[in-house]
């Protein structure tokens, strides 16, 4: 493959619309010869787009996009893998029930025989570049059956496989623990004398650590460009949301007085049949935050579907507030007082066609405030919703416009108010501010530590180790099924968690 | 009664009638595999099996009639990949909802071959039909066997295999990677109607060796059954298909043999059997096509 290297990649005045809503608004970007540019912006200000362009998936309605100073126009992503750039995308796109050597050999036109498939060909490109840049992948491994690190590796191979010198990563690290993050960062460190690379994140912390110069996007504009070494986190953060971002902090560090959810001993199968949760134990007490750290799929979505009633408990209790809530339906354990945010908030959290006035309203439809008999108290739903949106600062066109057309962060909000607002003597809140923006987690920190100061006691599944650090009282870490430790806040780090993550108990 | 002969009986009967839902389930499975499921399957079998019977109607006694059967199935394999193309219009390029463009398609596959029937021919009549090459079956059928290893090998070493399997599960993916989803889908739809034509083609020209309305007797429903009973893996539908047709071999040998069983039961008994087999058969889809179903719009945002 003969490709001229990528000296310079600029955009000008790139404009896309989607139906209602600016996506880009005449974006001007350029990236050098071995430069790592950071995109910064909140969601929905249009990283994602704009690198869809640069793909060529997405087409822009205005402007243009120049390389070497040559205005191009990719109409598929054939075309920009034909002019070097290669892309990985934040929902990783490997077919699962393929095997890594299938997904590489999906785009590589030069090893698809006519009738044949060059399998050998294949996995010598793939061993090639895995060697070259120190990325170890199993080439016959199914996607499926890896974890989210090594499936980012098998893009990253995918993708210099397919001839890529100018790399864009979208968001690599919202889904790594912080020592994979870690490793990546230096491993793009190293890549960059070799390609220019464009990396989006909204986590500041490692667009400081990785990045030359940084675009700060808000609202479909750029609203900055410089240098990275310029800025401090807090003023890169003060540009990326439009105001001064101050996350609340728990300070009280009360002792247990008393318990109020106790799990112990609990064993919940997964949905392939093996032992999700074995043998989980962990209590928390009136008035605190007790935060569960782990790597995403070590039992915490079986743990919160146990908790709700929606999964069944193999063994073990779950005693809330002294009472075996443990295989109730999820009816009775509402009723019993548990609050839940579960972790998928359209699908879970709310109803997404119906009225936010009655999604408010979900849980306490058959309480007598809502409704007499079979007919609803339209009137006192509508006033409870008018409250709560009040309260909650939830924006929406109207009380009376479908839940699951208003953005992420105001359907936690919806989902907030409303369990809120039935008073529990405990919540169960899955990654609460997963996907949501600076503004809308300052909020739902607020919250969650306000629950706190009125005796409620909160258990915060995250795998954000500031949110985390931030917000707990203990933080308990699941690895396996099981809590490997539990730290008091104050002497938890993100290296002692990062640890404790990937299986590490320290020798003490 | 002799019980060898007893089997021997279901056996030939039954592995003969397992052949048009071999091919027009082999069939179903590309659709399946590259993420549309075709219920208008039944509607092209009909025009096939139509077609298939007209050729060698029309021509007999004329100087084409040696050619006649193989020119009747070749109308057959025509007409499926035209009716896939037009499946492929509707759920591919204007993302109708699959499920009732493919009603639609039943109903003018199923109604424009009866109506034409009654046009041209009006009753029943025989035809020559296929004559039988190797233990009393014809050419159609050991073809529908070879498939299944063939189909296979398409399905996992080759690059239109894979290009298939990647648009079903993840065409977002695929697309990425320099796929035309579109364009495979529209091969895999054709693919898989010229198979559901030819399918119609063996039951009037192989099994039935006439025309009627209904010849197709929800076949083209069994094969979609089949494909999931099968978890899109052509081997396994290879079993599908045996099965359902000695169930029903039996049930007809139960009848002839005069068994003392109630025959409106031993006629349900394939129905109930596929019924169950598929409420056991759920469960894990990790290797089946992910998206089946849905349609892909490379400009929604997800």
């Amino acid at each position: 493959m003969k490709q001229e290297q990528i000296r310079e990649l600029r955009t000008i005045g790139i404009t896309k619309r989607f139906p209602g809503i600016l996506a880009c608004d005449s974006i001007d970007i350029d990236v050098g010869e071995h430069e790592i540019l950071a995109i910064v912006g909140e969601n929905g200000a249009g990283k994602t787009t704009l690198m869809n362009m640069l793909m060529g998936l997405y087409q822009p309605d205005e402007g243009k996009i120049l390389i070497n100073g040559r205005e191009t126009r990719f109409r598929t992503p054939v075309d920009a893998y034909a002019a070097g750039i290669g892309m990985v995308h934040q929902h990783f796109m490997l077919v699962p029930s393929m095997t890594v050597a299938e997904n590489v050999l999906l785009g590589m036109r030069t090893y698809q025989k006519f009738l044949r498939l060059d399998m050998a060909g294949v996995k010598r490109r793939i061993e090639e570049i895995s060697s070259r840049y120190g990325l170890p992948v199993q080439p016959d491994a199914y996607i499926w059956q890896l974890s989210v690190g090594e499936q980012q590796r098998v893009e990253l191979v995918k993708t210099l496989c397919l001839g890529a010198r100018f790399l864009i990563l979208d968001e690599p690290t919202s889904a790594l623990t912080p020592q994979e993050t870690d490793e990546l960062i230096a491993l793009l460190k190293r890549m960059s004398s070799d390609m220019s690379i464009i990396f989006i994140s909204h986590k500041l912390a490692e667009v400081t650590a990785l990045s030359d110069r940084v675009a700060i996007l808000r609202q479909g504009r750029v609203v900055y460009r410089g240098s990275t070494s310029e800025k401090s986190i807090a003023q890169l953060a003060a540009l990326m949301t439009g105001h001064e971002v101050n996350l609340p902090r728990n300070e009280g560090l009360d002792s247990c007085e008393e318990p109020v959810l106790a799990i112990d001993e609990l064993r919940v199968r997964s949905d392939r049949g093996f032992w999700a949760l074995d043998g989980f134990s962990l209590t928390t007490c009136k008035g605190e935050i007790v935060g569960l750290a782990g790597v995403a799929g070590n039992g915490q979505r079986e743990l919160a579907d146990a908790l709700s009633g929606l999964r069944h408990v193999d063994a073990g209790s779950i005693r809330f507030l002294g009472r075996e809530i443990a295989n109730l339906s999820p009816r009775q354990i509402i009723e019993a007082g548990l609050g839940y945010v579960p972790e998928d908030r359209t699908t879970e959290g709310i109803v997404p066609a119906f009225s936010v006035q009655d999604n408010l309203v979900l849980k306490d439809v058959r309480a007598a405030r809502f409704s007499r008999g079979p007919f609803l108290k339209l009137d006192a739903i509508k006033r409870n919703a008018e409250d709560l949106r009040e309260r909650y600062d939830i924006r929406c066109a109207s009380l009376a416009v479908p839940a699951g057309s208003l953005s992420g962060g105001n359907i936690q909000k919806v989902i907030l108010a409303r369990e809120i607002a039935r008073k529990p003597a405990a919540l169960v809140a899955v990654y609460p501010t997963r996907g949501l923006d600076l503004g809308a987690v300052e909020f739902i920190h607020a919250r969650l530590l306000e629950l706190k100061s009125q005796g409620t006691s909160v258990l915060l599944i995250s795998e954000e180790l500031d949110e985390l650090l931030d917000l707990s009282d203990r933080i308990a870490v699941i690895y396996k099924g099981r809590i490997l430790d539990i730290l008091p806040a104050h002497q938890a780090t993100r290296q002692k968690l990062g640890l404790l993550m990937a299986g590490i108990r320290e020798v003490a | 009664m002799n019980i060898f002969a007893f089997i021997t009986n279901v056996l030939s009967i039954g592995i003969p009638f397992s052949v048009s839902l071999l091919l027009a389930s082999t069939g179903e499975m590309f659709n399946q595999r590259a993420g549309i499921f075709n219920l208008g399957c039944e509607g092209i079998m009909s025009m096939g099996a139509f077609l298939a019977f007209m050729a060698p109607h029309t021509l007999q006694g004329t100087a084409l009639e040696p050619w006649a059967n193989m020119l009747g199935i070749l109308a057959a394999m025509l007409m499926g990949g035209l009716m896939g193309m037009l499946f492929a219009l509707a759920t591919v390029t204007f993302r109708a909802p699959q499920g009732i463009a493919g009603i639609g398609l039943h109903m003018l596959g199923w109604g424009v071959a009866g109506t034409l029937f009654r046009f041209f021919v009006g009753g029943v009549t025989g035809i020559p039909g296929l004559k039988p090459v190797f233990l009393g079956m014809n050419a159609l059928a050991y073809l529908a066997f070879l498939l299944v290893p063939a189909s296979w090998y398409i399905l996992f070493k080759t690059p239109w295999g894979l290009k298939v399997r990647a648009v079903g599960t993840y065409p977002r993916a695929a697309d990425t990677m320099g796929v035309n989803v579109a364009r495979t889908r529209y091969q895999a739809l054709i693919a898989g109607g010229v198979l559901a034509g030819l399918a119609g083609a063996y039951l009037s020209l192989g099994q039935a060796k006439m025309f009627a309305d209904d010849i197709v007797a929800g076949r083209g429903f069994i094969a979609v059954a089949l494909v999931y009973f099968g978890r899109w893996n052509p081997f396994l539908i290879l079993g599908g298909s045996l099965l359902f047709s000695i169930a029903q071999s039996l049930q007809l040998a139960i009848q002839v043999q005069g068994i003392a069983f109630p025959y409106e039961f031993a006629v349900m008994l394939p129905y109930v059997l596929v019924i169950l087999v598929l409420a056991f058969a759920g469960g894990s889809t990790v290797r089946g096509p992910a998206e089946l179903g849905k349609p892909y719009n490379r400009e929604k945002r997800v």
